[in-house]
């Protein structure tokens, strides 16, 4: 196993909403983003979260995080609440946010708990650039590096944390094809080998159906001619909960989960052959209607 | 803010920068105010050491921030080359200082012709000579040495006075939204009293000693270190505030950690502009009231006719002023090189 834990060991922690619900003040009136959501997720289980884009997925994670709080309903860390920026979990942005004056190893430093040895802490470090295959770019600023690199110094440094939860906001967004599907294989590695509790925001159902043992799909109720509108004011909230049969790694091509597919393409509002309500969809990775 | 999850690979790293150069913005416009009101006294000696931090620096330091990340590895193919060696050469110190020294030189000739074809009176526009010979015979008398000594005195105890206090403050008033509430208002306020409006209270309460001009210089470089620290401070980016607070930073570790490095260059390109702000204000001090310094020359070769006197004052402190700034300029080039 290659993802050997260089640091103390985290146990990974269950996480429960109870109607959580986020309303954004407005001029006109508070905007209802994430409506009663209720949700427990196990420890060392992966759970992915779907949804169209703007549903509330990011403010989701950042509830589950201590970064934002809830309006309504809430959210506790193996039963005690989470409070802000809790020490519990880490998490990886959807923007890589690394500190431009630092190097790209500093960055991953600053995920490490507080009170690493020095000498440990470097070690870990160099272990998780290895990891993400940024091992050459350790002392480059952030600003040399590309977008993909940068979201991978980010994931590293949410790794370095070795948290009980890990929160993932689109880690692998800005990767190709191949480094995508390495980086799959490099958390499914680290979370064999180090068990944690993730939460992983994704917008790709394969990545979901290939990494999670559960899938939500978020989204606000189908309006009257059965579209999943986004704009409407109610709120999103958990339209689908799906488990994932067989274990990892699974077999990207098995008809069984090309089944699965299909029906949360379905809950995305977008049917089996790509189109989404009249746009051309590309490939698997779902377009969706703003 | 929109989350676009398009926009989510976008390097959040420029932002900063974005945010600092609209800091700097503000006190560039803050001193061309300030220099206004000040400009029948002291306009023509600064303007080089003025012109320095505002306009030059800015837009050299991304020039050179641009070259070094984009053309650093790409040396090679040979049709490259011509380019690269063009650049490479405009990069060379030597043939920078040759580049500036280039039209002074030329505007000593000029000077030199002018003046000695009897095209304008001498007592108008005195030989360079004349105010060399003016130079060597102060120095004689031991008053030049003395001069540029106590005006420089001066300018460092005030400007490092002020700075510090525009540190101090700028930090209060752009982390603390109480501090902000309380003080701004009221050095907004006191920022817009034209400088000149201090001298006769700082005379009356100070008397005509080193005080009254050291707290008038000092008052010229608060403000330009006050504001952009305040602003800087003010305007870090939320989204790196929010990572560092994420990884368990508070208090004085995300301050030093995130919140200073990332105001960093537009403190330093504050002090520069202090730095031009306090010798525009000495000279003011020393116009008004002294026995001694560079302002005092003006003035008493002013009332006496002595026109060499006035010309040697004006290039002292043009020479002055960009050596100081030379000096901050590298500071700054390197605490840009580090944190930006
Ligand atoms: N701080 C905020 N203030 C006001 N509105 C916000 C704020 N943060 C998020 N929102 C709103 O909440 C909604 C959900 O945002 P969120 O970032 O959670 O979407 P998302 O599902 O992560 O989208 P994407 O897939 O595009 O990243 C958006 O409509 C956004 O405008
Ligand atoms: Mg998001």
């Amino acid at each position: 196993m290659p993802a050997t834990p260089t640091s103390t060991s985290a146990a990974a922690l269950p996480v429960e909403f109870r109607g959580v619900g986020r309303a954004f003040p407005t001029a006109s009136g508070d905007r209802p983003v994430l409506r009663g959501i209720d949700l427990v997720v196990e420890a060392g289980e992966i759970l992915a979260i779907l949804g169209p884009s703007g549903c509330g997925k990011s403010t989701l994670l950042r509830i589950a995080g201590g970064l934002d709080r809830p309006t309504s309903g809430w959210v506790t860390i193996a039963g005690s609440p989470v409070g802000d920026y809790d020490a519990r979990s880490a998490i990886g942005f959807q923007e890589p946010r690394l500190l431009p004056w630092r190097t790209v190893a500093q960055n991953v430093a600053l995920g490490l708990p507080r009170g690493t040895a020095r000498a440990a802490g470097r070690a870990h470090v160099a272990r998780l650039l290895e990891l993400v295959g940024l091992a050459e770019f350790a002392e480059h600023r952030p600003r040399e590096i590309s977008g993909g690199m940068a979201q991978r110094t980010s994931l590293a440094r949410a790794l370095a944390r070795s948290p009980h939860v890990l929160l993932l906001d689109e880690p692998f967004g800005a990767l190709d094809a191949l480094t995508r599907l390495r980086m799959q294989d490099l958390l499914l590695e680290i979370h064999a080998a180090e068990p944690t509790t993730v939460l992983l925001v994704t917008h790709d159902v394969d990545e979901a159906l290939q990494l999670a043992d559960r899938i939500v799909v978020l989204g606000t109720e189908p309006g009257p001619d059965g579209a999943a509108s986004t704009d409407a004011a109610p709120g999103a909230g958990i339209r689908q909960t799906v488990v994932v049969p067989g274990t990892r790694p699974r077999d990207r091509g098995s008809a069984e989960l090309a089944e699965l597919r299909g029906r949360l393409l379905d809950g995305l509002g977008i049917d089996r052959h790509g189109a989404a309500r009249g746009i051309q969809a590309t490939s698997t990775i779902p377009a969706f209607p703003y | 803010m929109t989350a676009d999850a398009s926009r989510g690979g976008a390097r959040t790293s420029t932002d900063p920068g974005a945010g600092r150069t609209g800091a700097e913005d503000g006190p560039a416009g803050v001193t061309s105010v300030d220099r206004q009101s000040n400009a029948p006294v002291a306009d023509g000696g600064l303007a080089v050491a003025v012109a320095g931090p505002l306009g030059v620096s800015g837009i050299d330091r991304r020039e050179a921030s641009g070259r070094r990340s984009g053309g650093a590895g790409s040396a090679g193919p040979a049709g490259a080359s011509a380019v690269s060696t063009r650049r490479r050469l405009a990069d060379r110190r030597w043939f920078r200082i040759a580049g500036g020294a280039l039209l002074p030189l030329g505007l000593l000739v000029a000077w030199q012709l002018a003046s000695t074809s009897g095209a304008v009176p001498v007592s108008m526009l005195p030989s360079p000579e004349m105010v060399w010979t003016a130079g060597v015979d102060l120095a004689e008398r031991g008053l030049l040495g003395l001069y540029v000594a106590i005006s420089t005195q001066r300018v460092f105890i005030g400007f490092a006075v002020g700075a510090a206090l525009g540190l101090v403050v700028g930090a209060v008033v752009g982390l603390s939204k109480l501090g902000d509430l309380l003080l701004s208002p009221t050095l907004g306020a006191i920022r817009a009293v034209p400088s000149l409006a201090w001298v006769p209270l700082l005379i009356l309460w100070l008397k005509i000693g080193e005080e009254s001009k050291v707290v008038l210089i000092a008052i010229g470089a608060f403000f330009p270190v006050y504001t952009v620290v305040a602003a800087a401070l003010r305007h870090v980016d939320r989204q790196l505030l929010e990572a560092g607070r994420a990884f368990g930073l508070r208090g004085v570790r995300l301050l030093s950690v995130v919140q200073l490095p990332a105001a960093v260059p537009s403190v330093v390109s504050a002090l520069r502009l202090a730095l031009a702000q306090s010798w525009l204000f000495l000279v003011a001090a020393e116009l008004i009231a002294s026995s001694m310094g560079l302002g005092f020359l003006l003035v008493d070769s002013g009332n006496n006719g002595r026109i060499d006197r006035i010309f040697l004052a004006i290039i002292l402190l043009a020479v002055l002023g960009k050596l100081s700034d030379a000096v901050v300029g590298l500071f700054e080039r390197w605490a840009v090189r580090k944190w930006a």
